[in-house]
């Protein structure tokens, strides 16, 4: 995933469009903030997601924290690598380590979501 | 503002991420937790604890209040050994665990750095007519923990004093860099390994000195993943005010022939009670940790509560210590740790969960 294409969530996820196909995971800043992750719950395929509502949860070794729906939609795939081995999120958070691929109505867009210029200035006040 | 041990400088340009632990910036990771623990199990990793209170009381004034606030043999010690034992308020409940180191002129005391503050109060308090010089050492010092398989090996020759002819849980005065320090084969890991107390300006050097050997820096966070294989208790999660030394498994280091002791009458009584909660290990199924206050259950009713968890990264499993109601305390009895809403099946196992292996 380019990076620059991608759009952002405040909670951290990132979100990738194309067609009716929404990708998502968790951005690097996030990765960095979890270190040994250890535990990934993600939901099942055919479940309802909704915007700011948790999709799932991933656990490293401190602390737990829930993922965050960017989109409305209906789960189409899950990242079965990831679930089995969660080291891989931290190795490629954008390509390899996304989580789940969620189909949207047509229409939906990710405007409500910040660009990666405004997401990096976020982290950039939240990390101290 | 947190306080910060002279090492404060050498974890920033570590790289270690800080967090304030009982008032002070201590390093809760470098590299990462996971790696971390790995680092003292396989090979040696170095500790940070300069934060922990340090006191010494001289003469036999010093020795006879230790004796008189500590559940353990204060009196009987051989010179450097070290002990461990519980300090308790009247009810019988714990102000703290600590070390107490045996020298001939006075008693040397280890205790959590959260109750420092406390503990110095205790003993001021309860002084009585003897005078006793309770003289806190904390500022002055540094402490270091090098921990694990090439622990000693790593250590070998930075001393006059050889770790290795130390037996466990003995302590000598030896000197590093020509100072006075304090050498312990002691440790809160569950692997061998040593503490070093020395000057506080010769921190530092002898941080620095550690990693240049190839020790690797470990924070908080894989000291709690270690001692809580070790099963090793923490003030705080397993140990308060309201908990006593038997019902947290540590009955061992109550010595009720050693003399009287603050506490001791209401142990005696506490000991009669057979319905207070004690400290079992749990195994849990599945990947998702158990952590402090989740509510342990069986056949529907609650029985217990976690006090401390997490995933053992040697064990691979994710562990917990609980209390339970006594009844529920055997070996092998099924039960369910309700995680963020979701039970977890789990079971009581043997503790502690991981011992590491002993040269014959």
């Amino acid at each position: 995933m380019d990076q620059k294409t991608l759009r952002f969530a405040k909670t951290h996820e990132w979100a990738s469009l194309t067609g009716d196909t929404c990708t998502v995971g968790i951005s690097q800043f996030a990765v960095e903030q979890l270190t040994d992750v250890v535990y990934i719950e993600l939901p099942e395929i055919g479940d309802h997601t909704f915007v700011g509502d948790s999709f799932g949860e991933i656990e490293s070794v401190k602390a737990v924290s829930d993922l965050y729906a960017p989109v409305n939609g209906e789960v189409s795939e899950i990242n079965e690598v990831v679930l089995n081995d969660p080291s891989g999120v931290a190795k490629d958070p954008y390509g390899k380590g996304w989580l789940v691929k969620i189909k949207v109505e047509p229409g939906t867009t990710l405007d409500h979501l910040l660009t990666k210029a405004q997401y990096d200035q976020q982290i950039a006040s939240e990390d101290h | 503002m947190a306080q910060r041990t002279p090492l404060f400088d050498a974890h920033v340009s570590l790289g270690a991420r800080m967090v304030d632990f009982a008032g002070w910036d201590m390093p809760v990771q470098y590299q990462g937790i996971l790696p971390e623990h790995q680092a003292v199990r396989t090979a040696v990793g170095i500790f940070d604890i300069s934060h922990m209170g340090r006191l010494w009381l001289p003469g036999p004034e010093g020795i006879s209040l230790v004796q008189r606030v500590y559940t353990n043999d204060a009196a009987q010690l051989k010179v450097g050994q070290a002990r461990y034992g519980l300090i308790c308020n009247e009810k019988g409940g714990i102000l703290d665990d600590v070390l107490i180191y045996g020298h001939h002129d006075g008693r040397g005391l280890v205790v959590n750095a959260s109750n420092r503050e406390k503990i110095l109060a205790w003993l001021q308090g309860h002084q009585g007519t003897r005078p006793v010089s309770i003289l806190d050492q904390t500022f002055e010092t540094c402490m270091i923990a090098v921990q694990g398989p090439q622990a000693l090996a790593l250590v070998h020759g930075l001393t006059p004093a050889d770790a290795a002819a130390l037996p466990y849980y003995f302590s000598t005065e030896t000197t590093y860099r020509g100072r006075i320090c304090t050498l312990s084969r002691t440790g809160y890991t569950g692997e061998d390994g040593v503490e070093l107390i020395v000057p506080r300006d010769l921190g530092p050097p002898l941080w620095a000195d550690l990693l240049q050997k190839g020790a690797v820096a470990c924070g908080l966070g894989a000291r709690d993943t270690l001692r809580l294989e070790a099963a090793m208790p923490l003030y705080g999660h397993e140990l308060n005010e309201e908990i006593d030394p038997l019902q947290a498994g540590l009955s061992w280091a109550v010595k009720w022939d050693k003399g009287d002791f603050i506490g001791r009458d209401a142990l005696q009584a506490r000991k009669q009670d057979p319905s207070r909660p004690v400290r079992v290990g749990l195994e849990l199924e599945g990947k998702r940790i158990a952590r402090e206050h989740a509510v342990v259950a069986k056949e529907g009713g609650p029985i217990g509560a976690v006090t401390s968890g997490t995933f053992g990264p040697t064990l691979n499993k994710v562990i917990a210590m609980a209390y339970v109601a006594p009844a529920c305390a055997a070996l092998g009895t099924p039960c369910q740790v309700d995680v963020r809403g979701k039970p977890a099946p789990a079971k009581v196992v043997t503790l502690p969960f991981y011992k590491r292996k002993r040269n014959p």
